[in-house]
């Protein structure tokens, strides 16, 4: 599975890199999301992958016993979901006052009419 | 622990001087030259000791692990140093409260100018050359300041950008000879450097360092074709040149030439080098000084050419020679030092500094002249000045000098005939000459403008009828220069030999070129329509293309196209990774395709797919189904590898994305076509290249494991210790709770900008 797994996180990066290159504000910020995505696969599948075992211990025990899939990345994933979605909103309410007080969301054409 | 003192000293008073002068008024000047002249009295109380071969030593450690300390060594050539730094500095003081009474910015004048002297001090002082180097580059920043004074002035501004950049560039050339002479001798200690002068002379790099430095000497001390920020400085109040001109600035690249000379000094090149590139300057020097008409800029020329004697003189670096350039270093400090303040004095009195104006002042500035011509009459080398036994010993290296004597006798008696004619206009003509247009309404300069130079005027008289008076001082020095202890003895008078006679050329000769000199300067007028190719207009020219290439490369590198600058950093990133996969060895990638169950398939497709609608579709309202299809797709997989907490997560911020691209889109203009098939298909295979090495990544990571896990850790205390059974919430409220603080933060500011954002929205929309 690992290797399917490389393989979604290469196209996801792919597709992302492409919208970020766009020219519309729209498209960046969708590319931006699509990167988001693909880093967090990309550390989850370098921690390795364990089947039907959550990192949750069962009562009357101490500790995890192995397998158990990566505790750590999971939650710096959990943490870079939320952090992710902070920008993203960020990023669109920004898109949006941009294209509202200048009128484009032609990023070439902003630079253009910069001062 | 005084050498230390003294410099510390004198950057106090530098900070302190605005306050003084503001409780102090108008005799600041004098309160302030109680300093140097206390550093004055209180070495020359320790001739004995110096003049016995002694030095004062005091270290203290800074920066060990750089070979920087705190080190001081006060040799014979220091101590010569530190009198004329520090006499001449209390006299530039008391005449800079004259010169400038009343000026606004006196205050600062003052701190300029201790700074200059003490970062001068400290320079020759200095023991550890990277602490030299340090005051070295001060004395160029605080000279800087103090050429730039009158900053409303464009010219002055100039100036000091020029002198700066000059000496800077220099100073930093000569750092790298030190770091080199240090690499060689493992030491940046200049007594440790002399105990290993051989080792020194005899490496391969010896070429390269000695070049290095004197990069640092012919910009310091203005030779040429680094002449030109000299005249230019004198944008500078006359106080500031006096001193620059005399004891400070341009005489470091000389002290430091003088100080590396038994390091350096003895070889072919040195003797090559040093003597032709000072012979050059010297008459470069003098052939511009003759058609000049400002006082301050003859006497800037003259200190180009007499900076070139010395040069020379060092380079020759006989005992004989090394002789004649002390003493010509302490007569040219008096003299220059003496009518530099006396062109000042004048210009006070009479407003003008134009030669063709002034004569006559004799009769209303008696002191002065008195001053201004015992000071030309050392200048030109009259008996019984110090000046006639300098010009002596000058000539006598030179005709003992075998291979170059011609040559440089040649240049020699022209640069002092030309000496000899500057210090007549300078010194003698605007006194007793005719009384010119600016002449009987003037004053005698008040007590502050004409002591110091009288000062200096009589003792170049004293040491010319009495020379042992000097020898003290010039004896040590020499002995200094030279790493061995010579004896020296000077007389007024050697009797009628080739060497006298030259002199009596040299003086006739000179009053034959100030005879001439109308000629001269409608010669110098002429020739001045052809000087395209002079070195300050290379300078400008420099400069200006710097200045456009900066700017070339700002429009090229700094564009503000977003989207280069993605690209940019996308190739960068993806090449170095890819650099980096091909030289990682271990770790080989294994195509694992067991295990693998049909759910996992479909998920894979569908992603794929809906990545791809992403990037293709026209639609907005496609768009953001497509990519909220790639976020339940994920948390889909999360569910299947047993990550809970996130699939959770994923799901819930996937909602509130679509919803968040639901209403926004909704306002946002329509996708349209705007970049070229062209473009497109380059960003396509940039972005799919990308996608393949970061593929290549996640194979090897997962192929690799460098280390154990830190999870562990988490996984066996979870409950030991925090007392929580899922350990990813306990690693994000316990373990690592502060990272989750931090998180929090960050969410609050996206959400107080969103809130802001939006605001901001309806208000301007009301005010509309």
């Amino acid at each position: 599975m690992e290797t399917v797994l490389a393989f979604i996180t290469g196209i996801l990066f792919a597709g992302g890199i492409y919208l970020l290159l766009r020219r519309s504000m729209s498209k960046v910020i969708l590319g931006l999301l699509l990167v988001g995505h693909a880093v967090n696969l990309l550390i989850f599948t370098a921690a390795g992958l364990v089947r039907s075992r959550s990192p949750l211990i069962p009562p009357g025990s101490e500790r995890l016993s192995p397998p158990y899939p990566d505790p750590l990345a999971q939650a710096l994933i959990l943490t870079a979901i939320v952090i992710g979605f902070g920008i993203l909103a960020f990023a669109l309410v920004l898109a949006y006052r941009t294209f509202a007080v200048t009128g484009t969301d032609d990023v070439d054409e902003l630079q253009e009419s910069a001062p | 622990m005084q050498v230390a003192f003294v410099v510390l000293l004198v950057f106090a008073a530098a900070i302190l001087a605005p306050m003084l002068h503001r409780l102090l008024g108008r005799r600041t000047g004098w309160w302030l030259a109680l300093i140097p002249t206390t550093i004055f009295l209180y070495y020359l109380s320790r001739i004995t000791e110096f003049q016995a071969g002694g030095s004062i030593r005091y270290s203290l450690e800074w920066v060990p692990s750089l070979g920087l300390d705190f080190s001081f060594h006060v040799d014979g050539l220091s101590y010569l140093f530190v009198l004329l730094v520090s006499g001449i500095g209390a006299a530039v003081l008391v005449f800079g409260g004259g010169y400038l009474q009343g000026h606004p910015l006196q205050g600062r004048f003052y701190s300029y100018l201790l700074l200059f002297m003490g970062s001068m001090l400290g320079l020759v002082m200095a023991d550890n050359l990277l602490l030299l180097f340090i005051f070295w580059e001060m004395t160029s920043v605080s000279s800087y300041l103090l050429i730039g004074f009158n900053h409303q002035d464009d010219e002055a501004r100039r100036a000091a950008w020029q002198a700066l950049l000059i000496t800077g560039a220099g100073g930093l050339v000569l750092l790298a000879g030190i770091l080199l002479l240090g690499g060689i001798t493992g030491s940046f200690s200049f007594i440790q450097l002399l105990e290993q002068a051989e080792i020194v002379r005899q490496s391969p790099l010896y070429l390269p360092i000695l070049l290095l430095v004197l990069g640092g000497v012919v910009t310091k001390s203005a030779q040429v074709p680094f002449h030109f920020w000299l005249p230019g400085a004198m944008s500078a109040p006359t106080p500031v040149s006096a001193y620059l001109h005399s004891a400070t600035m341009v005489k470091a690249g000389i002290f430091l030439l003088a100080r590396l000379n038994p390091v350096l000094g003895g070889t072919a090149e040195w003797h090559y080098l040093v003597t032709l590139m000072g012979a050059v300057t010297m008459l470069v020097g003098a052939l511009m000084a003759l058609p000049q008409t400002d006082l301050k800029r003859f006497l800037a020329y003259s200190t180009v050419s007499a900076l070139g004697t010395i040069v020379l003189l060092l380079g020759l670096s006989t005992t004989l020679a090394t002789k004649a350039a002390i003493i010509f270093l302490l007569v040219h400090s008096l003299y220059k030092a003496t009518l530099f303040m006396v062109a000042g004095a004048v210009d006070h009195e009479t407003g003008t500094r134009d030669v063709l104006s002034l004569g006559g002042l004799v009769r209303v500035m008696p002191i002065t002249s008195a001053a201004a011509g015992l000071a030309a009459l050392s200048m030109s080398g009259f008996p019984p000045l110090l000046g006639f036994i300098s010009k002596e010993l000058l000539y006598e290296a030179k005709i003992q000098t075998p291979d170059l004597s011609p040559l440089l006798l040649g240049i020699g008696v022209l640069a002092n005939m030309v000496n000899v004619a500057v210090a007549v206009k300078v010194g003698i003509r605007p006194f007793w000459g005719r009384p010119g247009r600016a002449c009987c309404e003037a004053h005698e300069a008040p007590l502050s403008l004409w002591l110091g130079p009288m000062v200096f005027a009589v003792t170049g008289l004293l040491f010319g009828l009495f020379p042992d008076l000097a020898t003290p001082l010039l004896e040590p020095a020499v002995s200094a220069v030279k790493a061995e202890n010579v004896d020296f003895t000077l007389k007024l008078w050697h009797g009628i030999n080739p060497v006298f006679l030259l002199s009596v050329a040299t003086v006739l000769g000179g009053v034959v070129l100030f005879r001439l000199r109308d000629h001269i300067r409608r010669l110098g007028n002429d020739l001045r329509r052809f000087s395209g190719l002079n070195p300050s207009r290379l300078y400008d020219r420099g400069l200006q293309s710097l200045m456009a290439l900066a700017r070339w490369q700002t429009r090229l590198i700094q564009h503000g196209f977003l989207r280069q600058y993605i690209l940019l950093l996308v190739m960068i990133f993806g090449g170095l990774l890819l650099f980096s996969l091909l030289q990682m060895q271990e770790g080989s990638i294994r195509w694992n395709l067991s295990g693998i169950h049909l759910l996992d398939i479909a998920l894979a497709v569908v992603i794929l797919l809906a990545t791809l609608t992403v990037t293709r579709t026209r639609s907005r309202m496609t768009a953001v189904v497509a990519l909220g299809v790639v976020g339940f797709g994920i948390a889909l997989i999360q569910v299947i590898y047993s990550a809970p907490d996130l699939a959770i997560t994923q799901i819930l911020v996937e909602m509130l994305a679509v919803i968040l691209f639901v209403f926004l889109f909704y306002k946002m203009p329509r996708f349209s076509d705007l970049s070229s098939p062209g473009r497109k298909l380059r960003d396509a295979l940039i972005a799919l290249a990308c996608g393949g090495i970061v593929t290549v990544l996640v194979l090897k990571a997962v192929a690799l494991q460098i280390e154990e896990p830190v999870s562990s850790y988490y996984a066996q205390n979870s409950v030991l210790e925090a007392y929580g059974r899922n350990v990813v919430n306990v690693i994000l409220v316990d373990f690592r709770a502060l990272d989750t603080l931090g998180e929090i933060l960050v969410l609050s500011l996206a959400a107080l900008g969103v809130v802001a954002l939006l605001k901001l929205k309806q208000k301007s929309e009301s005010s509309s």
